[in-house]
Order: C-alpha cells, then sequence, then structure tokens
C-alpha cells in the first residue's frame, strides 16, 4: 500500500564524487567544487540552473573550522542561493539526498544541487579526539571514552546476543574491500583474507584494526530534479520513491544494542512511501552503512533484508555477494572506499543511483537491478536515514 | 580539473599550524542530573520514575520521552545489574596504544527485566580481566558497584571505581 503523500515525483539526473583519501591536498571548498562540478557536468546543467542547494557536512570540528555550511557554500555553488546545511552525524551524508529530495517534492525548487563534503585528516595528534565532545559531559565523558568503545560495546552486544563469530563479520570486511578494487575512488580496495583481520591490531576488543573503516577526505554531489522536467536532461532518470528518518534517544547505556529499531522505524517509514511490502523480494541492490564491518550486518536486518541474526549467516552464504541474490556495498562501502562522514553515506547513495541507471562500470552487479536502497547511521548509536530508488 | 591527495610517506612531513583555543566550558549538571550526583556521594544511585508509563530513567531525566510529561517521582535502584556488554580498550582517547586494557561496558540496572528494550542503564568500567571479556563469560553476570570510601567521593561518576562481580 502506498501512502496518500502529496508531493511532487523527484528524479536524480546527475552525480560527481571526488576520490577519497587519506589527506587530500585540497580544502574542503575545493573539493566540495571537484563534487559539485562533477554533478552538474553529469547531469548536463550549469550553476545558473539550480534553485537551491543542500550542503551535508558532519562536525565543524573535523574540517577545524566553524560554520561549515556557509564556510563551504563557494565551493558547493551555493552563492546568492537558498542554501540549508544538514547534519545527523554518520546519517548526515543520505539525509543530505533526503532534505535535496523535500526541497523538490514540496514544489519550493526545481533544480537542487546536493553536497557533502568532510575533510578528517586536519585534526592533530588524531581525528578521534574530537569525538570527546559527543559524550554526556556529566555522565561519561569523565571516564574518558573513545568512539571506538561505542562501536565495540554494540559489536560485542551483537556477537553475544546472536552468537555471531569475529570470523563471520571479517568476512564483511574482505568482501567490502574486494569490491572497492572496482570502484575508481576508493581508497582501500584489495584482496585481504579473515586471517588477515583476525591478525590486525587489536584495538578496542572485539574491535581489530580491519574491522574499522579508515580517515579519509572526500567530496560528493547529486543533482536531483522535478520530475516535470528531468527527462529534457536525461532519457534515464532515477527516482526518488522512498525516504525515511528517524532518532533514537541519547541514553544507550540504557538500551538494547543488538537491534537497531530505529533503523526500522526509519525503513519502514522509506518502504511504506516507496510501496515495498516484501524488502527481501523486492529490494534489488543495497548499500548499507559500514563504518565498522558488523555495522553492515547490524543494519541489514534494520532493514528488514534480514532477520535478527540471520544476516552473518546469509553473508557467509555469498547472499550479499556482488553476484549474490541481494548484492551488499557494491561500491566496496566506507570500509573499502573510505569513510569521510557525510561524503561517504551521499557516496552511497551515489552508488545505487549509478547501479540502477547501469553507469557503475565495473562496479556494476551482476543481476538487473529496479529498486536500490541506500541507508547510514549516526550519533549515538540513535540516527539512521533511508533512501529507496527506482529506474 | 582533479584532485591532489598527500603520498602516503609525506603524511607526517607537512607543517603542522599548532592551535589551541582556550575553550573551556562550565557545564550545568541540571536539576535531575544534580540530585544525581548528589546522590552518589551518598553512596546511591537515583533515578526519576514516570509515574504515568512506569519507565524509570537513570540517569534521571525531569520528563519522560515517550510521554512528554514530567516525570515525578525519584526512585533509589540498586546498585547492582547485570552486564549487558564489555569491552577491552587498548587505545586511549587519543588512540595512543595502552599496555593495560581498560575495561568498560554498560550495566542494566535493577528493578528491570531481561525483556526490556529501555532501562535503568549506566556506562562504567568494569573490574574484570580481559580474558572475561575475551570469552564473553562477564556477559549476563550480576554486578554490583565498587563505591570509593566516603570522604573521597566528589559528587561525580567517578565515584563509583567500577562495577565488579558479586
Amino acid at each position: 500500500m502506498r501512502t496518500n503523500l502529496r508531493f511532487r515525483p523527484v528524479a536524480v539526473i546527475g552525480a560527481g564524487m571526488t576520490p577519497f583519501r587519506r589527506r587530500m591536498l585540497d580544502t574542503p571548498q575545493e573539493l566540495a567544487w571537484e563534487a559539485s562540478r562533477r554533478a552538474l557536468d553529469e547531469a548536463g546543467l550549469e550553476l545558473r540552473d539550480v534553485d537551491c542547494v543542500v550542503i551535508g557536512s558532519a562536525p565543524d570540528a573535523f574540517d577545524g573550522v566553524h560554520m561549515k555550511g556557509e564556510y563551504l557554500a563557494h565551493g558547493a555553488g551555493g552563492v546568492r542561493k537558498p542554501v540549508s546545511r544538514v547534519y545527523v552525524g554518520g546519517a548526515t551524508g543520505v539525509m543530505t539526498a533526503i532534505s535535496a529530495w523535500y526541497h523538490v517534492a514540496s514544489g519550493l525548487c526545481q533544480k537542487v544541487l546536493a553536497v557533502a563534503e568532510e575533510k578528517m585528516s586536519p585534526g592533530r595528534p588524531h581525528p578521534q579526539s574530537v569525538f570527546r565532545y559527543i559524550w554526556d559531559p556529566i555522565t561519561e565523558k569523565p571516564l574518558n571514552p573513545n568512539l571506538i568503545w561505542i562501536f565495540a560495546m554494540e559489536m560485542h552486544r551483537y556477537m553475544n546476543v546472536n552468537r555471531v563469530s569475529k570470523e563471520d563479520i571479517a568476512l564483511v570486511s574482505v568482501k567490502n574491500k574486494r569490491n572497492a578494487k572496482k570502484n575508481q575512488y576508493s581508497q582501500l580496495g584489495g584482496d585481504i583474507t579473515v586471517d588477515d583481520v583476525l591478525k590486525s591490531e587489536v584495538l578496542v576488543w572485539p574491535v581489530q584494526l580491519l574491522d574499522v573503516s579508515p580517515v579519509s577526505d572526500g567530496a560528493a554531489a547529486m543533482v536531483l530534479v522535478s520530475g516535470d522536467i528531468a527527462r529534457r536532461y536525461t532519457d534515464t532518470p532515477i527516482w526518488v520513491e522512498g525516504v525515511g528518518w528517524t532518532l533514537d534517544n541519547t541514553s544507550w547505556p540504557g538500551r538494547e544494542l543488538a537491534y537497531p529499531r530505529y533503523l526500522e522505524n526509519a525503513a519502514r517509514m522509506a518502504y511504506k512511501m516507496a510501496g515495498i511490502e516484501r524488502p527481501q523480494k523486492e529490494i534489488d541492490v543495497v548499500e548499507p552503512y559500514d563504518p565498522f564491518d558488523y555495522k553492515e550486518l547490524h543494519h541489514l536486518e534494520g532493514l528488514l533484508l534480514a532477520k535478527k541474526g540471520e544476516a552473518p549467516t546469509l553473508m557467509r552464504e555469498g547472499f550479499f555477494d556482488v553476484d549474490g541474490e541481494i548484492p551488499s556495498s557494491p561500491s566496496g562501502g566506507l570500509l573499502g572506499v573510505g569513510n569521510p562522514i557525510a561524503a561517504a553515506g551521499l557516496m552511497k547513495t551515489i552508488s545505487i543511483y549509478w547501479q540502477l541507471k547501469g553507469t557503475a562500470g565495473g562496479m556494476q552487479v551482476k543481476k538487473s537491478v529496479h529498486t536500490g536502497v541506500a541507508q547510514a547511521w549516526g550519533d549515538l548509536m540513535q540516527a539512521s536515514t533511508v533512501i529507496v530508488m527506482r529506474n | 580539473m582533479t584532485v591532489h591527495p598527500l603520498k602516503e610517506e609525506d603524511l607526517k612531513r607537512h607543517p603542522v599550524v599548532e592551535d589551541k583555543p582556550k575553550a573551556r566550558y562550565s557545564y550545568t549538571a541540571g536539576q535531575a542530573l544534580s540530585v544525581f550526583l548528589n546522590g552518589l556521594k551518598e553512596g546511591k544511585i537515583l533515578g526519576r520514575k514516570c509515574t504515568k508509563c512506569g519507565r524509570i530513567y537513570v540517569p534521571p531525566r525531569m520528563y519522560c520521552e515517550d510521554c512528554f510529561v514530567p516525570t515525578s517521582l525519584w526512585v533509589e535502584v540498586k546498585d547492582e545489574g547485570v552486564v549487558m556488554t564489555a569491552v577491552a580498550s587498548f587505545i586511549s582517547w587519543t588512540r595512543e596504544r595502552l599496555d593495560h586494557p581498560e575495561i568498560v561496558g554498560t550495566i542494566r540496572l535493577f528493578p528491570s527485566t531481561a525483556r526490556d528494550y529501555v532501562y535503568p542503564g549506566l556506562f562504567h568500567r568494569i573490574c574484570c580481566s580481559y580474558e572475561d571479556v575475551r570469552n564473553m563469560t562477564i556477559f549476563g553476570k550480576i554486578v554490583k558497584a565498587r563505591w570509593k570510601p566516603r570522604e573521597e567521593r566528589t559528587g561525580s561518576i567517578n565515584d563509583i571505581e567500577c562495577f565488579e562481580v558479586v
């Protein structure tokens, strides 16, 4: 059953991104410009055609510049235009596309440029320290937490409740880095084995070095237009058919971490809008957010593409491989391509767009695809954003 | 039209502009957490109960996020609970290597049941061995707060040294 929402159809007609690397010698604005220019070129538009700009960027503290939305504006084509910046932690990337969607769906703008940028390399001694300020200052910060702790806690809880082994989780890292070899933008594509993951440095048990996505710089951009005019620019517009996003509370110590209920809520919202009743049967390709390898399994379950605790088994059986039933992270994901936070989420959306358009090149999955889903996740185990697209 | 990645070997050689902003914060503990912190000084873990839905908030909150009405009752929960998850950290918050792992986790405090999705819970250190974490035997164990001696308590979350198996 479709919802009875009244909104204008919205299509994606172009996208572009920079390669993701450990450190770029370009400023955040230069990166944003590069991605924006590529997206406009693919769409066949000039900046004067664009009505509104949406910028997505995660904490200002990474780039080391406050007001990052305003700071990025000229590189993102936002000068003398209505510009808004969205930010929901790691979920920002997909939220940037969702926000661009409602700019168009509402009828406010006809053509929107969505730009996401992140430069994680400037922070010293390590971007890790920036995360100190996401914790509750009274009840959590005095314990000197670092970000990997919270992921490790969630991962260990997930492993304990669902009886998942480290080997099964490592398979995600192996798959994504292998997929990333085909991606010209990727930072860490390559052939690794489960053994390599299990022998890598233990950061916070059960998290080891190769369980984690790298620190990266990069930008990504996308052009979304009203359905009425999409075919002026392309014969193959890709339609945004469902969006969903929800936030849970910050009280992660008082909440079951083995299953992301906030993601299920976001997914159900998006699926309802897109008329998807049986996700596992109707979705052809998926890009779940994978800053850590177990996160992809966790999110596949939250996206209702696997039953609770079943994702590791399906992963082992090749269900989510690039030639499997539902290819998952065909781009290589954050583990393989890199993790410039906001840009990584938009990269996932772009990957689905290219898959549906059939222009993903070496990354193109074997099966024919009609419906794709991209998802991002963020904050203190609490935010999720989901977008459904069709060709 | 292209971007310019820095070569891997040059990563540590570029000039760095050092700047330490004197950004220091005096956070407010707020209405609920102030009482909670004073409770810790007394060796009590205090929570707030929503009388409409019965949910107990630890750390306490003055309003119920579900019912969106004031929580109207102070309740003392036990300083005992179940280990929900535990991890062993070999890195500090600045990502420097630690020789001895620091063990932390979350504790579901009583009263609560295993079926609860939300429960009174704390994030804290757990006094156990790395082996207990590694083979998951610490999961589901009942633990109790090890308090600092009364005269050393300052009204901070660190008034609890850690949670240890009873």
